[in-house]
């Protein structure tokens, strides 16, 4: 990676589902070690834009890079080599069911890197502990777990194998406050420790002025505003100040249709 | 409403449906050929898809092999040929009933679980997990359902055949008046190697239709609950209706003549 190359860029990213344009030309870039949350109403296309970045959607213009390369239409080994960069923290934890959560954990260290699973369980039961698990959770399975609970696993599973970067969607939504600032709490210490880097996406302010340094808002398919955490309420613009005092009235309108 | 937009818009619908679906075939038999294999798991969709089903088929058959000998009798005994209905149970039901049977009652039970399954994990954003955890969904879901669904068919088929042609000796034996040695001195004379093999081409093919409608409903599923649900009649309605066209296809090239 060259000296002052973001570590993550996007460039007039567009995407539209049928007659629906989601993103109409994103512009952003995240620096090395910085944690930037994108803020932006339910449907403004937030998740459309980390799943383009992650490559699970290709944008229909634009590119993104990652490192210096261009990994919008990256396949095979190159795209292999770009997932391994990334762990993700699903809205709804998105653990899988059909396996104890230790095995949710250790599952990219087992089937993505081809670890021994006598191994990857112990790196699997170090995670749960960074994430305030005990050991015994390994063995239950994901149903048996409280939401905040998943989550904690869904954060462990996310930081598994070391990523560079870590993508947050929704990290406190369906939580109850306490349990969403402990979330908070343990974005905060997880990223400090390991030095990454974040993106994250949420309509949660609180949680958006805790895990961010940076914040961007999201609307109708274009970023509005950028800045600085602790500028965010001189910024002087009254879509973002609408957005994160939650008031009725103002510029923004409720979209009817997803 | 302008109903040429409504016929036209319907058309193009259809055809981005079938590249869809083309794609997505293409994609889950190239996936075969490439490492990583996943063993275990496909271990395990062969017990789920085979073994699991071997009761429903077993009962489908055992029935359906005993209803044929007494329709046959019946029908036959208007030109004095009751004696074959041996030969017609057995020809009957490896050629056609035998896999046709097995691949609706597989298609009703195990269609229908895959879509639920796959189509669960895409609402709640478990495939998407899966391909941040540098996994390949088509790899470690699809292939597996498809290689299952192709290998053990036609082992079930082959059950299915000998419980089908023992349902027609039950009630040959005990309702019609056959002596049991010559009734299965006929069966075994009469049958043929092409019958049996012909039952299991055609069941490996309906074993792939199955394992395909299931994974490809559940991976294009949207919207929650009635996403999933919508996607689980799809893949058992058209699994049925592909089974049963593929059916009538490949009775008329494997005996052409």
């Amino acid at each position: 990676m060259v000296a002052g190359t973001p570590k993550i860029e996007l460039r007039g990213v567009k995407k539209r589902f049928g007659s629906k344009v989601v993103l109409d030309g994103i512009d952003l870039t995240i620096d090395a070690g910085s944690s930037l949350v994108v803020i932006g109403g339910s449907g403004t296309g937030k998740s459309v834009m980390i799943k383009c970045v992650l490559g699970i959607l290709t944008p229909d213009e634009g590119r993104i890079f990652v490192d210096g390369i261009d990994v919008t239409r990256a396949r095979g080994r190159a795209r292999d080599a770009q997932l391994k960069k990334f762990g993700m923290l699903f809205q709804g934890a998105a653990l899988f069911d059909s396996l104890p959560v230790w095995e949710n954990v250790a599952f990219g260290l087992i089937q993505g890197r081809g670890l021994p699973r006598r191994k990857a369980k112990d790196i699997a039961i170090e995670k749960l502990a960074k994430v305030g698990l005990t050991a015994d959770v390994g063995a239950l399975w994901p149903s048996e777990l409280s939401g905040g609970m998943q989550k904690r696993v869904g954060l462990a599973r996310a930081i598994a194998a070391d990523p560079d970067i870590i993508f947050f969607d929704e990290p406190t939504t369906g939580l109850d406050p306490i349990m969403a600032d402990i979330i908070n709490d343990l974005i905060v210490s997880t990223v400090k420790d390991l030095g990454v880097t974040t993106l994250s996406i949420t309509h949660d302010m609180a949680s958006a002025r805790k895990i961010s340094n940076r914040i961007a808002m999201l609307y109708q398919g274009k970023i509005i505003w950028d800045g600085p955490t602790a500028e965010i309420d001189k910024n002087g613009n009254a879509y973002v100040d609408q957005f994160i005092h939650g008031r009725a009235e103002g510029p923004i309108k409720m979209q009817v249709r997803s | 409403m302008n109903i040429f937009a409504a016929i036209g818009r319907m058309v193009l619908l259809t055809f981005a449906e079938a590249g869809r679906l083309t794609l997505f075939t293409l994609s889950a038999v190239l996936n075969i050929v490439q490492v990583p294999i996943y063993w275990r798991l496909i271990g395990q969709q062969m017990m789920r898809i085979g073994y699991f089903s071997l009761p429903v088929v077993g009962l489908t058959a055992f029935f359906t092999g005993g209803a044929l000998a007494l329709q046959i009798y019946m029908g036959s005994d208007r030109f004095g040929a009751e004696s074959f209905v041996p030969n017609i149970v057995v020809l009957g039901i490896t050629r056609e009933l035998g896999p046709v049977i097995a691949g609706l009652m597989v298609a009703g039970r195990v269609a229908a679980a895959i879509a639920a399954e796959i189509g669960t994990m895409r609402v709640t954003e478990q495939i998407d997990a899966l391909t941040t955890l540098s996994t390949n969904p088509m790899k470690y879901l699809v292939v597996p359902r498809l290689v299952a669904a192709v290998v053990t068919l036609p082992l079930l088929v082959l059950i299915a055949d000998a419980i089908g042609v023992f349902g027609g000796y039950v009630v040959s034996t005990q309702s019609l008046g056959f002596n049991g040695a010559v009734y299965i001195k006929n069966t075994v004379d009469f049958v043929t190697h092409d019958d049996v093999q012909s039952g299991v081409i055609k069941v490996a093919v309906f074993g792939f239709i199955i394992a395909l409608m299931g994974c490809y409903n559940g991976f294009h599923s949207r919207g929650g609950a009635q996403g999933v649900g919508a996607a689980t009649t799809n893949a058992v309605v058209s699994s049925s209706i592909l089974i049963l066209a593929a059916n009538y296809f490949l009775t008329s090239v494997l005996f052409e003549k």
